[in-house]
Parts: C-alpha cells; sequence; structure tokens
C-alpha cells in the first residue's frame, strides 16, 4: 500500500491519483468507443463532461445542504478544494440526473450511449481497484489462507487484489464483446451484471462492510441490480434497437452498410438470433 | 441460474452484526480503527493522555509553525474550539517539535491566542505512531475513541471543521 508519495515539497495521494488517470482513461476510451457505435464523439465527451461537473458540484451543495447553517455562514467554503466534504452518493445521482437531461436535451439514443460508455467503465472500475490497493481502503477479514497480506495490524484476505483482478477480467470480457450487437446496449447491461456479481463475490471476503439484519448491504444492492439487469439484457435481446440511429450519424461516419470495418460484427438480428 | 447462485453466496455470506462490527477494532491511524494511544507535554507544562478523553469528541491536528496551510487553518480550528468546547469537544494540536522548535511554537500559539491544548511531539514518536507524512494532518475521533475522519493535507475550512465535529458530537446524543 502506498498512499502517498513525495515529490519534493509536494505530497500526492496516489488513490486519488489513479481515480483522475481511470476517468481520462476511460473518457479516453468512451470517444473511441463511440466510432464504433456511430455516436458522435463530442457528444459523448460533453455528456461525460455534463455528468461529472454537475456530479462534483452536486455533491458539495448536497453536503452543504445537510449542514446549511454552517455553509450559511461561511458560504466560501463552498469553494474549499477538499473532497471530505462531498456527499459522494447524491453527487453520483445528481450527475446521472444532468447526463440523462444531456442526453434527452441532444436526443442521443440510450442504447448506443450505453454501449459507448461501457468500455471506459471497465476501464475506470480496474483503475477504482487500484486505488484501493493504494490506499489499503475496501480491506478484507482476517484470515490464515496462503495468500493473506498483513494489513493493519492483521493477516486479510487481500480483497483489494480480488476486487482489481475482477475488474480486469470483465475489461476482457467486455472489450471481447461476447454479445456482438454494438449499439444495441447489450455489451452494456452485460458489464453491469459481471460488475453485480463480482461485487457480491468479493463483497463475502471484506471487513468494513456495511450491514442491513444479518446481510451485507453492497451484496443485496447487487443482488437487486443483477436481476435487473439479467431482466432487460432478456428483454432487449428479444427488442432490439436499430443498429445505427441515423439521426445521430456524424459527416465523417459513412452510413451503415456502407463499410467494412472489422470492428463492426455481424447485424443485429444475426447476432441476437444466434445468442438466443 | 447464475442469480440463484449469488443468491445463495449471499445466503451463504451472511454475518452477525453484533460480532462483525462489535468488539475494539486495534488501533491504527485510520478511518474505522482505534486511535493510538500517546501521553505528551504540552505548551503549558501539563500532561495529556489520549485515551484520558474517552467519552469526549477529539480533534487531534498535528502541526508545525513554519507550515504555510496550517497558519491558514489554525485560526478555523480555534473558532470551532470556542464554539463547541462546553459541549465536549477537546482538540489537541499536536506541535510536531522534531522538526519546530518549542518557541517558534510558542510564538505561534501567541501570534493567533489559541485557548486549546499544545502537546509537544519533541522526539516525533507520535507523529511516527500516526504515520503523519505531510502537515497538517487531522483526525476526528468519536466517544469511542474511534478515528472516524481523516484529513490530510490542508487548510481545512472552518465548515469542514465544524461539519465533521456536529457529525461526532450527534452521534454522541
Amino acid at each position: 500500500m502506498l498512499p502517498y508519495l513525495r515529490l519534493g515539497p509536494l505530497l500526492l495521494q496516489t488513490p486519488g491519483l489513479a481515480i483522475l488517470v481511470g476517468l481520462w482513461l476511460g473518457m479516453t476510451a468512451a470517444e473511441k468507443e463511440a466510432k464504433r457505435t456511430h455516436l458522435n464523439p463530442a457528444h459523448i465527451y460533453n455528456f461525460l463532461l455534463v455528468g461529472l461537473l454537475s456530479g462534483i458540484v452536486g455533491a458539495r451543495l448536497a453536503y452543504a445542504s445537510q449542514y446549511l447553517s454552517i455553509y450559511l455562514e461561511n458560504p466560501l467554503s463552498l469553494f474549499a478544494l477538499n473532497l471530505n466534504t462531498l456527499a459522494p452518493f447524491e453527487g453520483f445521482l445528481i450527475g446521472l440526473a444532468a447526463a440523462g437531461l444531456y442526453l434527452a436535451r441532444r436526443k442521443l439514443p440510450l442504447r448506443p450511449v450505453l454501449d459507448t460508455l461501457t468500455p471506459g467503465l471497465a476501464i475506470f472500475f480496474v483503475a477504482l481497484g487500484v486505488s484501493h490497493i493504494l490506499s489499503g481502503q475496501a480491506y478484507g477479514m482476517e484470515t490464515q489462507v496462503p495468500w493473506s497480506i498483513f494489513l493493519w495490524g492483521e493477516y486479510r484476505h487481500p480483497t483489494q487484489f480480488y476486487e482489481t483482478l475482477a475488474a480486469l477480467l470483465i475489461l476482457v470480457v467486455i472489450w471481447l464483446r461476447p454479445l456482438r450487437s454494438p449499439g444495441a446496449g447489450l455489451n452494456f447491461l452485460l458489464f453491469v451484471s459481471l460488475t453485480a456479481l463480482a461485487r457480491i463475490f468479493t463483497e463475502a471476503f471484506r471487513a468494513d462492510s456495511s450491514i442491513i439484519g444479518d446481510f451485507r448491504s453492497a451484496q443485496v444492492a447487487g443482488l437487486v441490480i443483477l436481476a435487473l439487469s439479467l431482466l432487460l439484457l432478456h428483454r432487449w435481446m428479444k427488442s432490439p434497437t436499430p443498429y445505427v440511429p441515423e439521426s445521430v450519424v456524424t459527416e465523417e461516419d459513412p452510413p451503415p452498410g456502407e463499410t467494412d470495418s472489422p470492428d463492426r460484427g455481424p447485424s443485429l438480428q444475426d447476432s441476437v438470433e444466434r445468442n438466443l | 441460474m447464475v442469480f440463484f447462485l449469488a443468491a445463495a453466496w449471499t445466503y451463504a455470506s451472511r454475518v452477525d452484526p453484533a460480532a462483525f462490527t462489535g468488539g475494539e477494532r486495534p488501533p491504527n491511524p485510520r478511518k474505522g480503527f482505534s486511535a493510538p494511544d500517546f501521553t505528551l507535554s504540552t505548551l503549558d507544562g501539563s500532561e495529556v493522555t489520549l485515551s484520558d478523553l474517552r467519552g469526549q469528541v477529539v480533534v487531534v491536528n498535528f502541526w508545525a509553525s513554519w507550515c504555510l496551510p496550517c497558519r491558514v487553518e489554525m485560526p478555523a480550528i480555534e473558532q470551532v474550539h470556542r464554539a463547541y468546547k462546553d459541549l465536549g469537544l477537546v482538540i489537541l494540536a499536536v506541535n510536531m517539535t522534531s522538526g519546530d522548535s518549542r518557541q517558534d511554537a510558542a510564538s505561534f500559539v501567541d501570534e493567533y491566542g489559541l485557548t486549546f491544548s499544545i502537546p509537544l511531539d519533541l522526539d516525533g514518536l507520535v507523529s511516527s505512531k500516526y504515520e503523519v507524512r505531510g502537515l497538517p494532518t487531522t483526525y476526528f475521533i468519536d466517544t469511542e475513541g474511534v478515528i472516524q475522519e481523516v484529513v490530510v493535507g490542508g487548510p481545512m475550512s472552518e465548515a469542514l471543521v465544524q461539519s465533521k465535529v456536529e457529525d461526532l458530537l450527534r452521534k454522541e446524543e
């Protein structure tokens, strides 16, 4: 674990750095994927930027709203460069809502956008695992297994490594696009299902789980997400969307059917029939 | 099939909440662990032991007089101390005397009119125990002696200090 890196007078927080690198790589991957799904990369970049910035601003405002009298007395604290005064879950919801509004305003088609984001999301989850390796957060329960690591005064399950390994495997699967049909939203649902499954599995070894009754809340949430994504996957495979939404084809992109790019894969109908 | 396997795994890995969250975590300078204990002499010549402060919300702030962000955030800490000391807040602003000097620390305290306790880490053992890698570093400790928040670097805004302290005081209620 290497949570800090000193560079002269600067003390770099390496977990944060891993997250930033993950965001950058993820956004770059999404822009590249946009070409495959025949979306305008600039729209995808803006979509992500709107979601990200709204999420950060929303997380700070949501935190401030919980301590309204304090922030009314010190309004300049709203602009403090400190991650400790963010409400991450609320920020996530606000970012999602803002990105959704951008999607609707630009009339971007949902399923191709979701597929476009998928490789970037998979990369980001690897970066998140790396950030946990660096910080030592998301730590495991005490164990005597031969691959245990000595952390925080005990021999523990190396849950950070389990998590990163699972994210890497998911990235490989997503990269191979086993369900084909780019733009139909299937790759995204596959990613969500696999990520939920991985979390349900690795959470069992965590020592810092929050608990609902006798159950770990992340596992319960994972089960709900897994059920929903599998149901949706079943439904979307039965009712595929058109391969390329005409309204978003860019001038540089060749119209569907006029390219023999190896990335394109077979037509949606063919692949859906094969998968079913 | 996959879903039922996942549900079975979830059921198999359920926990006893009392055993899982109960009991004292080993001392470690991290969120969720017991704050490592220390005894230090203070600038005014008395002695302070962290474990004696169980039952009170404690903020341990590591600082030095030459550290610019420490200078910027100290008035905010003082403001919060004045506002919450009667509600059970204790602030221990540990001066890293091993890399500072007692005289400079005393001038700093006079300059900012600090009214809280200033323990002196003369040999650097406490900052080493707390794995302090940069200044300022602040630990927010609840009434059970468990670290609930760590802020590395600064300056902290008054709103940050106040909101974290309010959280811990609310939890005590």
